[in-house]
């Protein structure tokens, strides 16, 4: 049934965050967006208390699944999506571990995450200086030492989103994507756990950035980085010493690299619903200032008497929804356990785009109240471009749209 | 719950109208056009196919399952096939909805059997207005009382006029209030003449000169209640979001496939980035418009206003429907400028839904 009749599950749950995202992160914006690197102890420790378990709701009754997910996702970036990536949360590490580890490991990683008497951090960490997008360039390698039974990690890491609160506070873990293979190409990539304080592990910068200043960007060196081997996601791949056919040395034992991508279909809706909530922000500011300044919108206006106003919010509000319903669309097909990297890819792209150009519309229709700093408009337009570009870029979005439409492998299009 | 997966009954339904599309719109759709022509026959094979029919009243005749969902699904695929042939095939809900949504018992019975059981196409109506700011909700077009009745004075165009129309529905402000009265299609004063358009050639249009056109009392649509018809904007602009999906959905396969096939410097022209991402965006922005559409008919379906999400909707589609035909064009380049091909016509269509309203209604 097409339905766009949320749970109620996921109307308290949306309450819930609203609440939040204007009491407690809303008015601490503009603080930690000048205070770069600092941490934003009153909302991580607000959120470790007070918000970890979820929001308080019934685990009986119908749920909107990852629907709901991608609800809190958006009210929680409403409030600010700089302090929403500093949560004290496993985040994209998490989602790692999650898909890609085994029980053990799931059991091992995360329940830091539910028993820590101190708020802690996950991350991953893929981008390289030279490997973005094309993460099969990377070239962080893990050589396996039989006699100690651990791997040694080997390279620099930058662009780490949470990588500070992950590599420097003791119970939280980065999730490190290595080559144990370069010749084995993105079949030698796999996904190594390395624990916060791991000697050999080193926090070397953190980047300043356009928006979402309060999230911390690291870059990491990794030089003899020493994990134990049951660090390695998954399963563990034979030892290249037996012998053993290609195709099963490219599959390793783990998922490998096409699991760790697969772990994009579940994050991309995320991220499209986060560009949401940071676009909603902006159009919802920019139509309740109207309001104050007399301007009602209309959706029945005479042709003639549409103004430019009008037709720009109009505009604005159906690109924002196209990408909101876009977004959980892909979502739903999570929750249905349908295959969902084309909608997914979808939702990001719309959603990255949509939102870039919304907060952008939203500076441009304010004038210089837009532009000033006593408001938060231009922190929205500033914190909304990174949607476009990380989780994937507009391009990289439209690449894997483009290839599924046209049903076109990576070689056939490239 | 929040879900995007039609009803087993609806996708049985989609099944049986991209069938129906596929084998009987798209074919006709060159022919169609250059000839300005509706196939009589058509109207008959989609009268048996219960189009229409299926979302009026029993008590009539009809199949009594209303769904503005279900419409906006069928519209889309009927517009897959051609734009204008699925204009003319929705065509007899054209009255029949109002009348079942708004008329008084003596009007449904008048007029809805006939409207059911005839394939040909027995009621009209009449929204938009030869001007550059025809306005839905406020058209110029008046009625006014008038010893116990109503007289009507304006002009209309683009108004559906199939064989067999025997009455108009002409929406006219009454006072403040939009207003519908039926108007016998020989009525005094009132002038059909023919139009002609750049798109939706198949489909017959008329203009509409209403000189002091008399209707009694009880012609006007819901009688006494005097019911806001402002509703009706908010059923076509949904119905026509959905056949502009239709549209846009055409041209994205057309080029799609053209892309795949039409080579140049030794490779398909779709393993280029400039044509793929451009297909990607064509798939992207389809979807989104659909998805809107797809809310505002739900709304409709709960008996909620649906005026902002139908505009929402029809704004969006109004955009996608244009850049979507104009990208197959571009795609197919000489070969989408020239009759011989497809590309040009979906242009064309995609163009009206600018000034397009209630030329359909779910």
């Amino acid at each position: 049934m097409i339905s766009f009749d949320p749970t109620d599950n996921s109307v308290q749950a949306r309450a819930w965050y609203r609440r939040m995202a204007l009491e407690q992160m809303r008015p601490i914006s503009r603080k930690y967006d000048e205070q770069e690197h600092a941490l934003p102890v009153e909302w991580v420790d607000y959120y470790w208390n007070h918000a970890r378990a979820g929001a308080p709701g019934s685990a009986t009754g119908p749920s909107d699944g990852f629907v709901q997910v991608c609800i809190q996702a958006e009210e929680l970036c409403f409030g600010d999506a700089a302090l929403y990536l500093r949560m004290p949360t496993a985040a994209l590490g998490g989602s790692a571990v999650a898909a890609t580890g085994t029980p053990e490991q799931r059991e091992r990683f995360l329940r830091p995450f539910r028993e820590s008497t101190h708020p802690i951090w996950g991350a991953m960490a893929i981008t390289e200086a030279n490997a973005g997008s094309d993460s099969a360039a990377i070239q962080t390698t893990a050589r396996f030492d039989a006699a100690t039974d651990e791997w040694l990690l080997n390279g620099t890491k930058i662009f780490c989103t949470a990588g500070e609160g992950a590599s420097q506070v003791e119970g939280g873990f980065v999730v490190v994507w290595a080559t144990i293979d370069k010749s084995l190409g993105r079949g030698g990539i796999k996904s190594f756990v390395v624990p916060a304080k791991t000697p050999g592990m080193r926090l070397v910068g953190l980047e300043k950035k356009l928006g979402i200043r309060a999230s911390d960007t690291a870059t990491l060196v990794f030089e003899d980085c020493r994990v134990p081997s049951g660090n390695l996601l998954g399963r563990p791949p034979k030892p290249k010493s037996e012998s053993e056919t290609p195709s099963e040395g490219t599959r390793g034992g783990d998922k490998g690299f096409k699991g760790a991508m697969a772990t994009f279909d579940a994050s991309r809706p995320i991220v499209a619903a986060m560009a949401v909530g940071v676009g909603r922000a902006s159009l919802d500011f920019l139509i309740e200032e109207l309001g104050r300044q007399g301007v009602a919108l209309r959706f029945d206006a005479p042709p003639r008497e549409v103004t430019a106003l009008e037709r720009d919010v109009i505009d604005m509000q159906a690109e924002l929804q196209a990408a909101r319903l876009l977004t959980w669309r892909a979502a739903s097909m999570m929750t249905r356990g349908k295959p969902n990297n084309l909608e997914a890819s979808m939702a990001k792209a719309k959603a990255g785009l949509a939102v870039t150009k919304i907060t952008q519309k939203a500076v441009e229709l304010l004038g210089p109240v837009g532009y000033s700093k006593k408001l938060l408009v231009e922190k929205w337009m500033r914190d909304a471009k990174i949607n476009d570009i990380y989780e994937g870029t507009q391009q990289i979005n439209q690449l894997i749209v483009a290839r599924r439409i046209l049903e076109y492998s990576s070689s056939q299009l490239r | 719950m929040i879900e995007f997966e039609p009803t087993e009954e609806q996708t049985l339904i989609v099944d049986t109208v991209r069938e129906f599309a596929a084998s009987e719109l798209r074919p006709l759709a060159r022919e169609s056009d250059e000839s300005a022509k509706t196939p009589s026959e058509l109207l008959a094979r989609a009268h048996e196919l219960g189009l229409v029919a299926n979302s009026l009243p029993e008590e009539f005749g009809g199949g009594g399952s209303r769904s503005a969902l279900t419409g906006a699904l069928v519209a889309e695929e009927l517009a897959f096939g051609d734009l204008a042939l699925a204009l003319a095939v929705l065509a007899p809900s054209l009255l029949a909805l109002p009348v079942a949504d708004f008329g008084t018992a003596a009007q449904k019975a008048a007029l809805l059997p006939e409207l059911i059981a005839n394939a040909s196409c027995a009621g009209t109506l009449a929204l938009v207005e030869p001007r550059f700011d025809s306005d839905a909700y406020r058209p110029r077009t008046r009625a006014r009382r008038d010893a116990g009745g109503w007289v009507l004075d304006g002009a209309k165009c683009l108004v559906p006029w199939l064989f067999g129309v025997r009455h108009v529905l002409v929406l006219a402000s009454a006072g403040e209030s939009l207003a519908g009265f039926i108007v016998p299609s020989d009525a005094a004063g009132l002038k059909v003449t023919p139009e002609a358009y750049m798109g939706v050639r198949a489909l017959p249009l008329v203009e509409l000169g209403l000189d002091g056109v008399r209707v009694p009392g009880d012609a006007r649509l819901g009688g006494e209640t005097s019911p806001d018809l402002r509703a009706l904007v908010a059923r076509g602009r949904v119905g026509l979001a959905a056949l502009g999906v239709g549209v846009a959905r055409a041209a994205f396969e057309l080029a799609r496939d053209y892309a795949k096939q039409r080579q140049a410097f030794g490779a398909p022209i779709a393993t280029k980035q400039a044509i793929a991402f451009k297909l990607a965006d064509m798939a992207i922005e389809i979807d989104g418009a659909r998805l809107l559409a797809w809310e505002a008919a739900w709304k409709l379906d709960r008996g909620e206003d649906a005026t902002r999400e139908a505009a929402l909707a029809i704004h969006q589609v109004r955009r996608v429907a244009l850049e979507v035909a104009d990208g197959a064009v571009q795609v197919f380049g000489g070969h989408g400028y020239v009759r011989e091909y497809l590309p040009e016509l979906l242009l064309r269509n995609a163009r009206g839904f600018a000034c397009f309203e209630a030329l359909t209604l779910v």
